[in-house]
């Protein structure tokens, strides 16, 4: 059945053109979309343990399974939405590069897969995120997908989830 | 076409590098007075093996080198030659020159061609130095040459050959090429397109584990059946037996069913010799005849009615075939015709009784063989380890969870509760100890060590090693070799004195090393020690003034002692090649405290050096203090514990207005406010109320103010850079009983911190 849906998926993207999976969601009024072959599992919020010291948006660390995981506040870093942890907020846990790393989220919406001229650039503006990691702007009818590229805002300095280079 | 055998390449590597440590602790255990048998066949077996699958995989080198040392164990097996020390030395330089070739092949170091050829000669001029001119091999090439004292032994080889099946025609024809060398090869069963099955006979003197071995190379291990060849052949052997005994052979003593077979060249010197002759010579015929057709094998087994003596031993054929019982071997002797006819209609259908009794030897073979131990990969063993974990936090959130229903109504439910609370711990502990390895695995590398060194030096060593099955965790077994191979050194080169000097001394000529392991409360301690010449307190005075070093002439012997882990440190009158360069000692205080061990050093002049090198049983596994502070639990680990008090304020002392710090009998101490580093709200910061907890870490002292004290566990060391970064005042993090992390502190670095911060304050 995996197999059959694989091969649908492929024959789907000979037809439009490289078509990507996103998995999307939202925050706050927002709606997000990141690659979802970067997306490992997604489990509700649990009690995490603080890390001393660290910025605001790095809500701490959590079992998964044996695992220490950071758990990262999307809501916080891009300052939309409000901070609250219901029993409905959900976490994506995000494997980049063999890194595991959760974030949180207000929901997760749905899988699209999107065409390549389905995705405009995003024009430069000011924003609390740095726009060189949004990948574009996805039009899905009146809907407008934020595209992120999320595995260079992961490993990006400005998430201090990563021991930078010893300087 | 050529055959790509570089495929099994990594499990030559393998059994090779097996077979020659195998060969090297065999050759360490003998001793050349009195060469234990079983001994020699297993080193003579390894040998064999590696030349075997070096031959067959093209290794040349290899060879050449097993080739040679093979036949010179060979003589001493068959009992030509005796034991040497000079072979035993020989056969471990030949075993390092293998090692070398080996990694040469594997592509890790530099073939050494000269070591090999230098060894090649010593070897051949060991071998020719044996040869007994008496002694003459029978070329011909009949399967039994009465001469030698042989054990011909027939097997059946099953097996189905791996890889491509249109390559296993030409490896087929390798394998039977490499099988001919050790006796006469019949193919039964050839594979054809389809059926990749293969039935090989063989007549050989080697036993079934060598063409094992052998055959381990090529064909498919599951498929691989090494059964002794049931046929007639084995009767007319075992009639042969019998013969032996008329001659009043004691063979009957063996209990093993291949003694059955031993006997054969005895007879030959026995005076019932004509009969035997011709005995052997109608064998052969039996054999041709049974390689043709089988019916007519029956005929010439009728030639055996007609010796005498057989009608007159039936009982001791019985006790020999004991092993074989459902094989009706009594009526042989009754009516042998007419059995042998029984036995040869239906000779492919070998009877239960031989395979079944055969099977021990060859279990027993394999067991001599092999320590009954799989290789796996760590990381399938940590993950194992994590998963356990996570079933244990899940077992005791079940049992949390059921902890408030009616135990009346429940009963089962909790009765299995607290069954599988049992279970999950046993398994834990399980499953923990896979880790866990004997520390002979390091000490085994010791007497090599000694041995060669001793040579090199002209001393005399006894090397003692006690509490070898003490178990260390692996990663520590691994780390600790170097730094221990130093120390064993060092007490040959600087401690243990010339046999001179300590029959002067009045010591036994023979020094004494002492290696040993045990546990104390929770860390593993190892000491090597030397009843040598101890340290010289006065010259290593004189060489740290030398260096400009702060000494003084009052220091504690303790404090002089350490002076020898400075670096560069060394009072060695001359650099050998051994020591004495300085460089050691503070490598190997490094290395050990870096598995978070500790090393000291006693020593009394004329009497022996000993140094004690404490480690943690395990690297991954540490005993922590929970401690809380607001809603956190951080781990503090226990070593660095000295003790614990709830402060009053008369004790606390402020300076510059702050009060930071605390008069623990008569020292004052920095107090580190946990709350205050890691900015945490709704802490304890009324001193009276809380815990002071005193911290010693690297020699300093420190006061960490916390909450309460939560309990003392032992915790999983989980990394918290896998996924996330390094924080400053976190050494680790690890997974509580609810499932929960906790953070393990950085006590010397949190301790080191008040240091600094404290002036700053002043």
């Amino acid at each position: 059945m995996l197999q059959a849906a694989q091969s649908a998926t492929v024959h789907e993207s000979e037809e439009s053109g490289f078509a990507q999976e996103l998995l999307t969601f939202t925050l706050g009024a927002e709606e997000y979309a990141i690659d979802i072959l970067k997306v490992q599992e997604i489990r509700g919020y649990d009690a995490v343990t603080t890390i001393a010291n660290a910025p605001s948006f790095i809500k701490g660390v959590i079992n998964l399974r044996g695992t220490i995981v950071p758990i990262v506040d999307l809501r916080i870093k891009f300052a939309v939405g409000v901070a609250e942890y219901t029993p409905f907020t959900v976490v994506i846990i995000l494997n980049i590069g063999g890194r595991v790393v959760g974030m949180v989220v207000d929901a997760v919406s749905d899988v699209i897969a999107l065409k390549p001229e389905q995705i405009r650039p995003a024009p430069d503006f000011a924003s609390s995120v740095d726009t060189a990691y949004i990948m574009g702007l996805g039009a899905l009818g009146e809907r407008m997908l934020i595209v992120v590229d999320i595995e260079r805002l992961m490993l990006s300095s400005e998430m201090a989830l990563v021991d930078e280079v010893a300087h | 076409m050529a055959i790509d055998m570089s495929q099994f390449y990594q499990v030559f590597f393998e059994e090779a590098a097996e077979h020659l440590a195998s060969m090297e602790a065999l050759l360490l255990a003998i001793d050349p007075a009195a060469p234990d048998s079983e001994e020699v066949n297993a080193l003579f077996r390894a040998a064999h093996s590696i030349k075997g699958s070096s031959g067959t995989f093209g290794f040349q080198d290899m060879m050449e080198v097993t080739h040679i040392l093979e036949t010179m164990l060979d003589r001493v097996r068959k009992g030509e030659a005796p034991l040497t020390d000079d072979m035993v030395d020989a056969s471990l330089v030949s075993g390092d020159v293998l090692k070398n070739l080996l990694a040469a092949h594997r592509g890790e170091e530099e073939a050494d061609r000269e070591a090999a050829e230098a060894i090649c000669h010593r070897l051949e001029a060991l071998c020719r130095a044996l040869e007994v001119p008496s002694s003459t091999v029978n070329p011909a090439p009949v399967a039994v040459t009465p001469a030698a004292p042989l054990a011909m032994k027939g097997f059946d080889l099953f097996f189905s050959l791996v890889g491509d099946p249109a390559l296993e025609a030409q490896s087929l024809v390798q394998l039977i090429a490499e099988l001919g060398s050790f006796g006469v090869v019949e193919t039964i069963e050839a594979p054809g397109p389809g059926c990749p099955n293969c039935q090989l006979r063989i007549f050989t003197e080697v036993d079934a584990e060598v063409l094992r071995g052998v055959l381990d190379f090529v064909a498919d291990g599951a498929t691989l059946r090494v059964e002794p060849f049931a046929g007639p052949t084995d009767e007319a052997y075992g009639l042969f037996g019998d013969l032996d005994v008329q001659a009043g052979d004691a063979w009957r003593t063996s209990d093993d069913a291949y003694g059955l077979f031993e006997p054969l060249p005895v007879a030959s010197l026995a005076p019932a010799s004509a009969v035997v002759e011709e005995a052997y010579g109608f064998f052969d015929d039996a054999e041709v005849a049974n390689l043709l057709t089988r019916q007519q094998a029956a005929e010439p087994y009728g030639f055996f009615t007609e010796l005498p003596p057989l009608e007159d031993v039936p009982a001791p054929v019985e006790t020999a075939y004991g092993l074989f019982e459902p094989l009706p071997v009594a009526p042989t002797v009754q009516a042998p015709a007419p059995v042998v006819q029984k036995l040869v209609e239906e000779p492919i259908a070998p009877p239960p009784g031989p395979a079944a009794a055969v099977k021990k030897p060859v279990a027993r073979a394999a067991g001599a063989g092999d320590n009954g131990s799989i290789r796996v990969s760590v990381e399938k063993v940590d993950q194992m380890i994590n998963l356990v974990g996570e079933l244990v936090i899940t077992q005791a959130m079940l049992t949390q969870a059921a902890s408030n229903v009616d135990p009346v109504i429940f009963e089962r439910l909790i009765n299995g509760l607290a069954q599988l609370e049992r279970n999950t711990r046993d398994l834990q502990e399980t499953v923990m100890s896979i880790r866990m390895m004997p520390i002979s695995v390091v000490f085994s590398r010791f007497p090599r060590v000694v041995r060669d060194l001793s040579q090199k030096l002209g001393k005399q060593v006894e090397l003692k090693t006690i509490g070898e099955t003490t178990e260390m965790d692996k990663s520590l077994v691994e780390r600790i070799t170097d730094p221990l191979t130093h120390l064993v050194r060092n007490s040959l080169d600087h401690g243990l004195e010339t046999p001179e000097k300590r029959r002067a001394a009045g010591k036994p000529e023979t020094g004494t090393i002492t290696l040993s392991a045990y546990h104390q409360s929770g860390n593993i301690v190892i000491e090597v020690g030397d009843d040598g010449a101890g340290l010289n307190r006065a010259r290593i005075l004189a060489k740290a003034k030398e260096r400009g070093m702060a000494v003084s002439d009052a220091m504690t012997d303790q404090d002089v002692w350490q002076l020898i882990m400075e670096p560069g440190f060394s009072t060695a009158e001359q650099v050998t090649e051994v020591s004495g360069r300085g460089v050691g000692m503070d490598v190997v205080k490094k290395n050990i405290s870096a598995m978070g061990g500790r090393i000291e050093l006693d020593s009394m002049t004329g009497v022996g050096t000993r140094i004690t090198v404490r480690l943690p049983l395990t690297l991954a596994i540490l005993d922590g203090m929970s401690v809380g502070v607001g809603l956190e639990t951080y781990i503090i680990p226990l070593g660095y514990v000295m003790e614990s008090m709830q402060p009053e304020r008369g004790m606390m002392k402020s300076v510059s207005g702050v009060e930071r710090l605390i008069q623990v009998r008569g020292e004052y101490l920095p107090v580190i406010c946990l709350h205050d580093v890691f900015r945490i709200q709704g802490a304890i910061t009324d001193w009276s109320k809380g815990i002071m907890v005193v911290l010693e870490a690297d020699g300093q002292s420190a006061a960490l103010f916390i909450d309460q004290l939560v309990g003392q566990h032992q915790v999983v060391i989980k990394s918290l850079e896998a996924n996330y970064r390094r924080v400053p005042g976190i050494a680790g993090a690890t997974i509580m009983g609810d499932g929960r992390v906790a953070l393990i502190l950085d006590v010397p670095l949190l301790v080191s911190m008040a240091r600094r911060v404290l002036p700053a304050a002043a």
